[in-house]
């Protein structure tokens, strides 16, 4: 068995809503794998229905090998789960919350004491063990729902927006640990709107849009895939208000201010290089920066989001 | 570790309960509040009732434990399933191992441990204040141990709407809840009813647990005794059934 997930024609219907329509992908073992979409494009549901949170209309799961639906323990034995806006319990202490996941998971207990111990420490919660989570903070909460999903050390770690708004020490430690995590072979399921956390992290990512896989493929990948979207990016020691006077070099399709920076979309990106020094020449100009530009992960998701959005709605 | 084998399988989900109800303990029941409340509020319905007329402590007694019970085990269990949605807390729970069905047996196990004990506390207050004696201890036994089952399941029950919003739900369960003292035969024995009275009494479970408990305590009830232990089995077994079937549907709409 080479894959960790395999997900065939799964459907999901609210009422009349169709969350998520007919959609078919793998991820193979110790992959991290992202899974990403804009705003109620069924990210989270698809996580919830490969949780066992949610059955779906139609379509199959298998996790691990195990049908989710027609053996769920099996195959929930083998996740860890990060819900989106997940809380411990806040009456509870951080060390009773990592014992009450342990017991569930079955953890023996004397194992299940030393696997709690070593996470409170990777988390720096160790001072924190015996304090009931309501005082605890957002980042606090977060590290410790993540150790809650590690105490029973799953195969397949499903992780929904794991670090979404959080402050920067606590996001760069669980994303750290995920990827410490994913080389140790635990195969992670990240589902997030981050496309930089997902370009970073992710060796395959999966785009969902109204509720249908727009594209799966390895980020590098995605990108190579819409050559129009490679830009130069030039920064001049003077701002220029006038764009209409960069109208004059050719094979550009769209110019975008950005902060400082003027961004030149082309499919010839070196030849609007060489166009954008003379420019400067022409003009006076000192070029402070020049660089030219593939498209980002986020260009390939607003091109296949706006795209596969209009053509649904068409 | 596999467990698609049937043992296996239901040994996971027993165990899975048995954290459950622990989790439920420590969080619902073992807290001061929660505990006096479960003392307190039969008491003073009690008092209310029995101040100024001319009845033998005794004689309200069985009504008593079984008011206490009533009310103690089904306390906190509507509470549970909002309160846990409102907090994003149930979502982790459902995503374990443990079935939704193990999770509905953890929350009944807890509200059941809690009326057990808490129906105790009246019973000691009359045996040692009022000299009241227990007849037949086993019947007593019986009687807590399937009552506070009962009615912690009508508790989890009475929690299955997919609400976050535990106020709603405690409107919903003081609504069914607080009629029903009237019409179990807990300040008047159901022989003394009128007659639409003992035509609705069978419809409460708190009537069986009531009349098992004059038995125990006074050696004397309306309905035959065996007829009150299918009864109070009887109600358990649609409030499980009907609570497990309906938080089944109801819990995907919850997140």
């Amino acid at each position: 068995m080479e894959n960790a997930i395999e997900v065939s024609s799964l459907s999901k219907y609210f009422g009349e809503i169709r969350a998520v329509d007919g959609i078919s992908f793998q991820v193979k073992k110790s992959e991290l794998f992202g899974f990403l979409g804009p705003n109620g494009a069924g990210k989270t549901t698809t996580q919830r229905m490969l949780t066992g949170i949610l059955k779906p209309n139609s379509g199959t799961i298998h996790i691990m090998g195990f049908d989710l639906f027609k053996h769920p323990s099996d195959a929930k034995m083998l996740m860890g789960v990060v819900p989106e806006m997940a809380n411990p319990y806040i009456d509870l202490s951080a060390w009773d919350n990592l014992m009450l996941m342990g017991e569930l998971y079955g953890v023996p207990k004397r194992k299940r004491k030393q696997k709690a111990m070593e996470l409170l420490e990777i988390f720096s919660l160790q001072d924190r063990k015996n304090q009931k989570t309501k005082g605890f903070s957002k980042g606090m909460k977060q590290r410790l729902i993540l150790a809650m999903a590690l105490i029973h050390e799953p195969e397949l770690l499903f992780l929904d927006e794991p670090t979404s708004g959080l402050d920067v020490q606590s996001a760069r430690l669980i994303r750290n640990l995920v990827r410490e995590l994913n080389s140790n072979d635990t195969t992670v399921f990240l589902t997030t709107h981050n496309i930089e956390e997902a370009n970073q992290m992710c060796a395959r990512v999966a785009i969902i849009n109204s509720g249908k896989i727009a594209a799966i493929d390895r980020p590098e990948n995605l990108r190579n895939t819409i050559q129009s979207l490679q830009s130069v990016e030039v920064t001049f020691a003077k701002a220029i208000n006038d764009l209409e006077s960069l109208q004059t070099i050719e094979n550009v399709s769209e110019i975008r201010k950005e902060g400082d920076k003027l961004r030149l979309y082309t499919d010839k990106p070196g030849d609007v290089a060489c166009q954008l020094v003379e420019y400067a020449k022409a003009h006076e100009l000192q070029v402070l920066s020049l660089n030219t530009l593939g498209p980002s992960l986020e260009d390939v998701f607003v091109h296949l989001t706006d795209t596969k959005g209009e053509q649904n709605a068409s | 570790m596999q467990v698609s084998n049937f043992p296996l399988r239901m040994k996971m989900q027993f165990r899975c309960s048995f954290t459950i109800a622990k989790k439920d303990a420590k969080i619902y029941y073992l807290k001061a509040p929660v505990l006096i409340f479960g003392i307190l509020f039969p008491l003073c319905l009690f008092l209310a009732f029995a101040i100024g007329r001319d009845i033998s402590p005794n004689i309200l007694l069985p009504g008593l434990v079984g008011m206490t019970l009533f009310f103690t085990a089904s306390s906190a269990n509507p509470i549970v399933a909002p309160w846990e949605t409102r907090m994003r807390t149930l979502e982790r729970l459902v995503s374990t191992p443990a079935s939704i069905s193990a999770i509905i047996f953890g929350d009944i196990f807890a509200g059941f441990l809690y009326g057990a004990v808490i129906s105790i506390v009246p019973l000691l207050i009359g045996i040692f204040a009022f000299g009241s004696d227990v007849v037949k201890p086993y019947l007593l036994a019986i009687d807590i141990v399937l009552s506070a089952f009962c009615f912690s399941a009508l508790g989890s029950l009475l929690s299955s709407p997919p609400t976050d919003n535990p106020s709603n739900v405690m409107m919903l369960s003081n609504l069914v809840r607080l009629p029903l003292i009237f019409i179990s035969g807990v300040f008047i024995p159901i022989k003394k009813m009128p007659a639409w009275g003992k035509a609705i009494a069978p419809i409460s479970p708190l009537t069986y647990a009531s009349d098992l408990a004059r038995y125990a305590l006074l050696d004397k009830g309306y309905y035959p005794i065996p007829l009150d232990i299918v009864m109070i089995l009887v109600f358990t077994l649609a409030f499980v059934i009907i609570g497990i079937t309906i938080h089944q549907r109801s819990m995907p709409k919850r997140f």
